[in-house]
């Protein structure tokens, strides 16, 4: 990964149609309203510290490779004192009562809510996704999950969990890049809700919206040690998920790595949730509404630059209306604005770093040599960063390997069937099962087709629509356990 | 893909007539209209209110302001209108802005048939169209006879343009081919004797419509039955012009020109108060339809109050400092 520091001026958002007569100005987002401190440490026990062994890490801006700041890096003596400080906390935490707990929660999602703007543009910085999505849709969620949490707090008695569960101890969890703040809320609100305490590793490409939450925890008068952030690699997630006073393990985040932390636990008293990797189908049948289904395709598949584990990266295209849709899609790609992700213009921005820009090539290219047909709209992409164009893969077999491997990127594999059977039978044949997606006018054959599906997650004519009351997670090589929603409780309830 | 034919132009016709099998009969047009794919109207709103979310800064503001007043229909249908008020009315529209004579025109003026002559007679050769309502405007609740005397009388006095309203009622009982028939008689009486004829606006009246699907069979309807353009309302009932019904019928011109070559217009009438909202309009035509579609031949917006407020903005462009209402002709 090359760091260099760049000059701060935003490249120009890419236009879809250089002649286009209604060319959208530059309309960037501006930089003045975060403020991102040269270095940061790491935060244990209610204070900003240096790792034990002074060691440190860049975080660069995927758009521009830009060096957004210095951070602190977390090793196996870090991990044991937040650990120490967790479990400290957790005594008292957990025997506050419920509708206290409740305020410390609303506290902060009322404060993020205040500092939307300001997390909105570090998290489309350090993650590079554009700002639209951040202000649209990671930040709104990241406060409606605090909220609904908070809710939760003082009515444990009445989840179904029994008269008076009780909250297990020290969570440990590990977060992916993909939506750092989302998935920080994912982990912390029901642990907070429940009665535990946190010690939370951000990934290592996307540290700083973790640490500035660290600071609205502080804002908000949170005791000491109840979260802890610990910046660091995956050696440090390692010593996490293996220590001995952790009593839950939280992850999100490749299958590989699930795994190894599965095997890590196993044998011991963790209780563990994961939440995986997918390869989600999006099937739109012949009498589905073209114009939506389109937009849910593209939202399956490109918001968020395909960086999600939920992803529609699986098109099933009825074939009696596959050459209607492929035709409407391209048209619809073309339209699609990539670049500077503070524009607030921008639909695609940067892929969030250079080894996952590897990846993806690298499978778009595995796509190309077994056959299968590549398609990108005309667009340019920046210099500078991490960038790959919308890319479409038609003539696609069950046997290509861009049908059957994550690739975690915005590459759509079109794949065709002739019948509702033949739809639900490829849609299930994938070791994972995260999400799938139905298009059709009619109601009977969502139901049907729904109940069929081997998915945690199944959308009815939409795509990606999260909400923090309904729960969320995988089958099979996808996970196990739930977030979201009166489900996501149990994870962290001793029941 | 057909080459493009414009609807309003002589070979719009002969394309119209490769699709006379799909409305041939009632039973014909009904299979063909129910057969085109459904809406959904959480994922169509979904769309539109994501495109509202475009930011248009600095010079594709100030491209989207001009775009806008050129599309402007400029408007008055009321009871009380009088010869005084549409000769007012014509004056702005030739020229909205006296302090900026580079401020473009409207469209067109759009009135009650009884206003035509007084409207073309303000407007002379000034290229600012008249348009006429007609076809017992806005209920649509006359004989067939009264709605082309009332459109053959409008043309007479000069207009450039008619905006006719469908029978919404025979629609609703699905009686399609009548509603067919009586847009096919209309452009007919459209027509002048020396052989031209006026361009025709064809007036769904999307909020008694009520459904995106029935919005968008209306929309295949008037175009089938040659309508020069599509318009959301008549902003006399309570749903007229919004971004979902406007982005239903931009992608039906879109599909109909795939089909047939022929090149429909839109018009979004009532409701369009502010530049922000205009400008909202535009970024869905430049988005779903394009280039193609970004002129006052292709997409209009029928509106009275929506100059004004463009006109303001266009002064705060251009001397950075927002003068406020009294800063612009009230007529």
């Amino acid at each position: 990964m090359t760091q260099t520091k760049k000059n701060q001026q935003p490249q120009p958002a890419a236009q879809p149609k250089p002649g286009s007569a209604f060319a959208y100005a530059p309309a960037p987002e501006s930089r003045s309203v975060v403020d991102i401190a040269p270095s940061y440490g790491l935060f244990i026990d209610g204070e900003f510290s240096d790792a034990a062994d002074g060691r440190v890490f860049k975080t660069v801006s995927p758009s521009s490779e830009e060096v957004l700041s210095e951070v602190a890096q977390a090793g196996e003596a870090d991990v044991d004192r937040a650990v120490r400080a967790a479990r400290k906390a957790f005594a008292s935490w957990s025997a506050l009562p419920g509708s206290e707990r409740a305020k410390y929660l609303f506290r902060i999602a009322r404060i993020v809510q205040e500092r939307s703007r300001e997390l909105a543009v570090l998290e489309s910085l350090d993650n590079g996704k554009p700002i639209r999505e951040t202000r649209d849709a990671d930040l709104p969620l990241v406060a409606a999950h605090f909220f609904y949490y908070a809710g939760w707090a003082d009515k444990l008695a009445h989840a179904g969990f029994g008269p008076a569960p009780r909250p297990l101890g020290v969570a440990g969890q590990v977060i992916p890049w993909n939506f750092p703040l989302l998935m920080l809320a994912w982990k912390i609100a029901p642990a907070l809700a429940t009665g535990n305490t946190v010690v939370l590793k951000p990934a290592e490409t996307t540290p700083l919206s973790a640490l500035f939450f660290a600071d609205i925890c502080r804002q908000a008068g949170l005791p000491k040690g109840v979260v802890n952030i610990l910046p660091g690699y995956g050696d440090a997630g390692a010593a996490l998920v293996a220590h001995e006073g952790v009593d839950k393990v939280a992850f999100t985040g490749s299958t590989a790595v699930g795994k190894q932390i599965a095997r890590t636990v196993a044998g011991g008293s963790k209780k563990l949730t994961l939440e995986l990797g997918g390869k989600g189908a999006n099937i739109v049948f012949d009498d589905a509404p073209i114009d939506q289904a389109v937009e849910g395709i593209v939202n399956g598949i490109f918001f968020n630059q395909g960086q999600v584990c939920c992803a529609g990266s699986r098109l099933l295209v009825q074939e009696s209306v596959a050459d209607e849709v492929l035709d409407a899609l391209k048209r619809r790609l073309s339209t699609l604005r990539v670049g500077d992700p503070l524009d607030k213009n921008t639909d695609i921005g940067a892929i969030n770093s250079a080894e996952q820009l590897a990846r993806i090539t690298a499978l778009a290219e595995a796509g190309e040599a077994e056959g299968a047909e590549r398609w990108s709209p005309a667009c340019e992409l920046p210099s500078a960063g991490y960038w790959f164009a919308p890319t479409l893969f038609t003539g696609v077999t069950q046997a290509h390997r861009v049908a059957r491997e994550e690739i975690f990127g915005p590459v759509l594999s079109v794949l065709t069937f002739r019948t509702p059977a033949e739809a639900v039978e490829k849609a299930n044949n994938t070791p994972y099962g995260l999400s799938a997606g139905i298009w059709t006018e009619k109601g009977s054959r969502i139901l049907s087709v729904a109940n069929q599906l081997r998915a945690g997650v199944v959308w009815a004519n939409t795509f990606n629509k999260f909400d923090p009351t309904s729960p969320f997670g995988g089958y099979k090589e996808s996970g196990f356990g739930r977030e979201g929603g009166r489900h996501g409780l149990e994870a962290y309830l001793d029941v | 893909m057909p080459t493009t034919v414009p609807a309003h132009g002589p070979d719009a016709a002969a394309r119209l007539a490769s699709m006379a099998d799909v409305t041939a009969s009632d039973a014909a047009l009904r299979r063909f209209l129910h057969g085109l794919p459904g809406v959904d109207a959480v994922g169509l709103e979904a769309r539109a209110a994501s495109l509202g979310t475009r930011s248009i800064k600095t010079t594709a503001k100030a491209y989207a302001i001009d775009l806008a007043i050129s599309m402007i229909d400029l408007t008055t249908l009321e009871g009380a209108d009088t010869p005084g008020k549409v000769r007012a009315l014509s004056a702005k529209g030739v020229n909205p802005d006296p302090t900026d004579r580079t401020t473009p025109r409207v469209a067109a003026i759009c009135v009650y048939p009884d206003m035509v002559a007084t409207a073309k007679e303000a407007l002379g050769d000034s290229g600012v169209h008249v348009a006429s309502v007609a076809t017992a405007f806005p209920a649509g609740r006359a004989a067939l006879p009264v709605k082309l005397a009332d459109t053959a009388d409008a043309v007479a006095a000069g207009a450039d343009e008619v905006d006719m309203v469908i029978d919404r009622g025979a629609f609703l009982a699905g009686r399609y081919l009548k509603v067919f028939e009586e847009i096919k008689a209309v452009r007919e009486a459209c027509r002048r004797p020396d052989g031209s004829s006026a361009h025709l606006k064809v007036i769904f009246e999307n909020g008694e419509l009520a459904t995106y699907d029935n919005i968008r069979r209306a929309s295949w309807l008037g175009m089938l039955a040659g309508a020069d353009f599509i318009k959301t309302s008549t902003g006399k009932v309570a749903v007229n012009a919004t971004p979902a019904n406007t982005l239903l019928m931009l992608e039906a011109v879109r599909d109909f020109r795939a089909a047939t070559g022929v090149q429909v217009g839109v018009k979004p009438a009532g409701g369009i108060r502010t530049s922000k909202d205009a400008i909202k309009f535009l970024v869905l035509v430049n988005e779903t339809v394009g280039d193609e579609w970004l002129s006052n031949e292709w997409f209009r917006f029928g509106a009275s109050s929506l100059l004004n407020d463009l006109l303001m903005q266009r002064q705060k462009l251009s001397t950075g400092r927002y003068s406020g209402p009294d800063y612009v002709t009230v007529d």
